[in-house]
């Protein structure tokens, strides 16, 4: 069955790259795969809303570049005025999904699994904003971006979404499949300067 | 070290650094420049100018510096034009002064000075015109050797560099007392700050002077407050940064010089340079000022040089410019220089002040040194020839001509100053107006037209307590304007230096003949080699802007951009036109401030992370098994895959042959995928698609055309209805994000009450095409659960289930006319599916085939590709498609712009196919097709889109669009390619199974 096969990472071509790299002051590291489903529906829609909230355990942010993380342990990033991206442990993917549109059943929403879409690499450390810095237009810094803002942008020629995850600071990069080998050696290819001697 | 002084100045007599320059070894030390170093030893002969080949020498000590112009290093890490004064010494450094063969001191091209007569301002307008066909040949390039800079380097860079982006409340940029100050009131009130400057280390005018702040040798002071900026959290200072372009909305860029100063002991690892993108709040510009050079008869003889410079020299390096040196001002302040030289022990010749009544608070002490002072008087001539030998001075007469009072006084070096002229290059990059300021003849930032300010020198304060007082209170209302403090400025530091005194605007000083006359010159740009007579003569001549006397004269052009040319040339030009300076206006400054390397520029975006290389999941197997790959947009796909001893041909006939006679897979995953869910998304795909979607069954699929709302055909591909109210979307892969724009343009701007929902799943998706006769039987092999005959999943359906193990999605579409099978797995599990598939064909033949094969067998069927067969000009009837365009809805994009009289045109081109006579002759794509062979120029009545050797049919094989072709069926025309005319035959654009009889298998 489709569950008993391990996915192949679209990173697998740099796994040994990752695996061996060391900077200072900055780790990085592919994250395990996870359920994703990328969720529509008409923020006007109180109804939809609360179904949605209910079913996930925290509201869906409204606050646009934020994400907000609930008791049932999913992550929402917001994507736009009408669109998030919920996302949560891997094994929950087709359940999640089939509850979340048995809730919606009859609102006007649009729930789509992007599971397979992604890869997300988490960069962390006290230089993890310095390695972003090289290649991200936006102010990162603490003043302007803080844990819980999470924004879709480039990262050096990738479109990527990008989320502080934690004030180490830790940023998670969710970069689509075709483009995670670019961005993973563009990354690496960026740390190499705090290489220990 | 002959010119060395025993002690002072701010470099490290410690550490003792050996150089070549111009093939001569010499000796300098740590804390100098290249310059500097130059001077110590005696050497002020660097280089020779772009025009005339005259000796040329270090006129500056900085950023400003037009003639001492040097090309650094050899080989791969060679760089030309750098400013000698700029460049900091290190072990080792190698560097020769450009434009000089064999050498500046014994220059072959010298010659041409001796006949400058023949070069006038805009010579090259003037002469070389004609034979026309000598230009490319001949002229063009016997002028670029002769005239020019340094020489670029020809092997690929060494180096590394690369972008750091960073945002601020307060950008300050200039490290100078004003600049510090500012940086310090920011920074305290605690603003983000960034303070940006050029130098090794903060300070600005400070380290070439001898004052004191808050009794502190200056130098020192900034020291500490460069200590005090560390200890800010929020501040960061970048030194060996150049802030050279000033965009809109306050973004700058910056070139930081990381390791040049180090040489060849630059840490590995480290980049060579950073390209600084900087977004700040508010910027205020601390950028100084630059002396004006004054213009003289042979004025650019090596051993001149700017008042301040030689100051510099003496008090940053301890370097005197030389045995004895001659000051020519028109201002109190140059005093100051020839008041250190003499405090270091050096001597002065003399002073010549052009005013007639100086009063200038240093000239007692001079006079008591022993110092003769010349007022009322000129330089009127300088001799010597490497190196100015002495001087002619002359007292002025009536009228400002030089009068018979004359004398000659032996120097080596002469330091001049017309005054200073406020660095506003970045302001006016801001496109900040600039005014002029008659008293002192200074251009002064005026209106911003961007959120910044300009304080210090660069505003016109040229005393140190000004600079200081403007630069804190600058500070502090930049920081309260970004929310940080209440606006007040920090106590202001004290200072001991004298206010900058009387100054008296002379643009032009009398020589022993009429300028112009003669041989001496009196440079006014001393990169470009342009003269106070050039610019009369443009005047002469009839120009009266700026703007055309700086293109014809070549004034302010340089890699300098004119710095201590412009506002003398300027002056000039305004006396020759009888017209005041703000009436002839000012050229814009541009970016760069100084000139930027293209590396820097580039920085990591070279190799391979110049552009993303889009893979699949299935990419690495492709790789593995030798795959040749062809750009597609972004994205690499396996073009074909060659067998040991295939040529290209020969791999893409056999990748043919095993999908006409057995099964073939292709990687299918870049087409785009949109996923359209709600209840009016068969309305959307109606009015989207030429032809309806809402008619379409569940679990059917339909080909559809896009075309844009001119009627032309832009995107195809097939649509799944998947649910009532879900469809499943394909495009071409090079127009996948595009068209999802194109969806939500419409949903957004036009058909906002439309309930649907668009979202791109390509990258959810691997796509495997298989395709041929034995299709099915591989495929039944992995979906054993999975009905397959005709009657169970039909031409044009879709199926979900289970393919090797993985859930799918079974399209029965087929883009090669054969029984094909499109499976999409979620990616993840692709290069799985792939394996499975190669594994479960291998007894039937089974071969991966590649882009190249697909569009033989597609054209062999006669199925367009978008971009091939279209062109932005081609509607659906042009292709012959008519039937796809619906004739029952009302409305849909395009549809109105077929009523229009030119697409309904019987002679549009048409859609045909096109066989040679000569079945072995393919000809190449986009060759033109003519009725009749004949003399060109001939009329053009179409061309060939899609050309290939057939396998299926033997045969070369060819699709064309044609004036008028589908009416032409049958006749003859003509092929042009470049080897001559080839005969051909209009045919049907369908070559193989037109009957569609092998889709089945």
């Amino acid at each position: 069955m489709a569950e008993a096969l391990a996915p192949r990472s679209p990173l697998a071509a740099l796994a040994d790259a990752l695996a061996a790299v060391q900077a200072e002051g900055v780790t990085l590291a592919e994250q395990p795969a996870r359920a994703r489903l990328n969720l529509r529906l008409d923020p006007k829609d109180a109804e939809a809303l609360t179904a949605a909230g209910a079913v996930l355990g925290g509201s869906l942010p409204r606050t646009p570049n934020t994400a907000a993380t609930t008791v049932n342990g999913k992550t929402i990033l917001w994507l736009g005025p009408d669109e998030w991206l919920v996302t949560g442990p891997a094994a929950e993917d087709a359940a999640l999904e089939e509850t979340l549109r048995g809730r919606l059943e009859g609102r006007h929403h649009a729930l789509t699994d992007v599971s397979a879409m992604y890869a997300t690499l988490a960069l962390s450390g006290p230089r993890a904003r310095e390695v972003l810095m090289k290649g991200c237009r936006l102010d990162l810094h603490p003043r302007a971006f803080a844990p819980g803002a999470c924004v879709q942008t480039a990262l050096a020629r990738a479109n990527v979404i990008l989320h502080q995850a934690g004030d180490v600071p830790t940023y998670e990069i969710t970069v689509r499949n075709s483009f995670a080998h670019y961005l993973g050696t563009w990354l690496l290819d960026a740390m190499a300067e705090y290489r220990p001697a | 070290m002959r010119f060395r002084l025993k002690e002072g100045g701010r470099i490290d007599r410690t550490q003792r650094l050996r150089f070549t320059f111009n093939g001569q070894s010499y000796e300098g030390f740590a804390g100098d420049t290249l310059a500097s170093a130059l001077i110590a030893n005696g050497t002020h002969l660097t280089s020779r100018s772009f025009k005339y080949h005259r000796p040329r020498g270090i006129l500056t000590a900085g950023a400003e510096e037009p003639s001492a112009l040097v090309q650094l290093g050899e080989g791969a890490r060679t760089e030309p034009n750098l400013r000698a004064t700029q460049v900091e010494l290190y072990d080792g450094l190698t560097a020769t002064g450009v434009n000089a063969w064999p050498s500046a001191n014994c220059d072959f091209a010298a010659w041409t000075g001796r006949f400058a007569p023949l070069f006038p301002a805009g010579f090259y307008y003037k002469t070389f015109l004609w034979p026309a066909s000598f230009w490319k040949s001949l002229y063009e390039p016997v002028i670029r050797r002769m005239a020019g800079l340094g020489r670029a380097p020809e092997a690929p860079d060494p180096d590394s560099y690369d972008k750091m982006n960073v945002h601020c409340d307060v950008l300050v940029v200039g490290g100078g007392p004003a600049g510090i100050a500012a940086a310090l009131a920011a920074g305290e009130a605690g603003a983000r700050v960034l303070l940006v400057d050029e130098q090794a280390a903060l300070g600005g005018a400070l380290l070439g002077l001898r004052h004191h702040v808050d009794g502190a040798d200056g130098a020192a002071w900034a020291e500490a407050a460069a200590n005090r900026l560390a200890t800010m959290p929020e501040v960061r200072v970048l030194t060996r940064t150049t802030l050279f372009g000033y965009y809109d909305h306050n973004s700058l860029s910056a070139l930081e010089r990381r390791t040049d100063h180090l040489g060849p002991r630059a840490p590995a690892g480290t980049g060579r340079q950073r390209l600084w993108h900087i977004k700040a709040g508010r910027v205020v510009l601390a950028t100084g000022a630059h002396e004006r050079p004054l213009v003289f008869a042979d004025n650019d003889r090596p051993g001149v040089m700017l008042a301040s410079a030689a100051q510099r020299y003496v008090n940053h390096y301890a370097a005197l410019p030389g045995e004895r040196a001659v000051l020519f001002t028109n201002n109190d302040a140059a005093y100051e220089a020839a008041h250190d030289i003499v405090e270091a022990g050096g001597t002065v010749g003399a002073v010549v002040d052009c005013r007639p009544e100086p009063a200038a608070p240093l000239a007692p002490a001079l006079k008591q040194a022993g110092v003769p002072l010349h007022i009322g008087s000129v330089i009127a001539a300088t001799h010597g020839t490497k190196r100015v030998r002495s001087v002619t001075v002359a007292k002025l007469g009536e009228g400002g001509g030089p009068s018979s009072e004359q004398y000659r006084i032996y120097c080596d070096s002469v330091l001049a100053s017309g005054g200073w002229n406020p660095a506003v290059h970045l302001f006016s990059q801001s496109a900040g107006k600039l005014a002029f300021e008659e008293a002192r003849g200074i251009f002064l930032p005026g209106q911003a037209t961007q959120a910044v300010e300009v304080t210090g020198a660069a505003n016109g304060s040229f005393g140190l307590a000004g600079c200081l007082a403007e630069g804190a209170a600058a500070g502090a209302r930049a920081a309260q304007a970004a929310g940080f403090g209440d606006g007040t400025a920090p106590p202001i530091p004290s200072s001991d230096a004298p206010e900058p005194g009387a100054i008296t605007p002379y643009w032009l000083a009398p020589g022993q003949k009429p300028v112009g006359h003669g041989k001496a010159k009196h440079m006014v740009d001393h990169q470009d080699d342009v003269t106070a007579a050039d610019i009369r003569l443009a005047a002469r001549e009839g120009f009266r802007s700026v703007e055309h006397v700086k293109r014809y004269t070549t004034v302010g052009m340089g890699t300098d951009q004119g710095k201590t040319a412009n506002v003398n040339g300027l002056a000039i030009l305004a006396d020759a036109l009888g017209k005041t300076v703000p009436e002839v206006g000012f050229t814009t400054y541009r970016p760069p401030y100084t000139p930027v390397t293209f590396g820097a520029l580039a920085g990591r975006d070279t190799g391979p992370l110049m552009d993303p290389l889009r893979r699949t999941a299935m990419h690495e197997w492709h790789e593995a098994e030798g795959a040749v790959f062809e750009p597609v947009g972004q994205w690499h796909r396996p073009w074909w895959y060659p067998k040991p001893g295939e040529d290209n041909h020969a791999a893409v006939a056999r990748e043919c042959r095993a999908v006409r006679d057995a099964v073939g897979i292709l990687d299918a995953s870049t087409l785009g995928k949109i996923d359209i869910k709600g209840p009016d998304a068969a309305t959307l795909l109606d009015m989207i698609y030429t032809n309806a979607f809402s008619t379409l069954k569940v679990g059917r699929v339909r080909y559809g055309l896009m075309c844009g709302d001119d009627g032309m055909v832009f995107d195809d591909g097939t649509t799944a209805r998947l649910g009532e109210n879900h469809y499943l979307m394909t495009t071409t892969t090079g127009n996948a994000a595009h068209v999802l724009e194109w969806l939500e343009e419409w949903l957004q701007t036009e058909w906002p009450e439309l309930k649907v929902y668009c979202t791109s799943v390509t990258e959810q998706w691997a796509t495997v095409a298989l395709a041929g006769p034995k299709a099915r039987d591989v495929l039944a092999a992995l979906a054993p659960d999975m009905a397959l005959d005709t009657d169970s999943f039909p031409f044009m359906s879709v199926k979900e289930g289970t393919v090797a193990g993985v859930d799918a999605r079974v399209f029965r579409i087929s883009f090669t006319g054969e029984l094909s099978f499109e499976i999409n797995v979620p990616w993840h599990h692709g290069r799985h599916l792939w394996e499975a598939l190669m594994e479960a064909g291998a007894a039937h033949g089974i071969a991966p085939y590649g882009t190249e094969a697909m569009h033989v067998l597609r054209a062999e069927r006669g199925f367009i590709i978008v971009g091939q067969e279209t062109d932005g000009t081609t509607t659906p009837h042009d292709l012959g498609m008519d039937w796809i365009v619906s004739k029952k809805k009302p409305d849909f994009l395009g549809k109105r712009a077929w009523s229009r009289e030119d697409t309904r045109r019987d002679d549009r081109k048409q859609l045909v196919g096109i066989l040679t006579d000569d079945p072995g002759t393919v000809l190449p794509e986009g060759t033109q097709l003519v009725d009749r062979p004949g003399r060109p120029p001939l009329p053009m009545i179409g061309h060939v889109t899609s050309s290939y050797a057939s396998p299926a049919l033997g045969r070369s094989i060819a699709l064309a669009l044609v004036k008028g072709g589908r009416g032409r069926k049958g006749e003859t025309v003509h092929a042009a390619p470049e080897s001559g005319f080839v005969p051909c035959k209009i045919t049907e654009p369908v070559f193989y199974d037109s009957e569609g009889a092998k889709r089945d298998g």
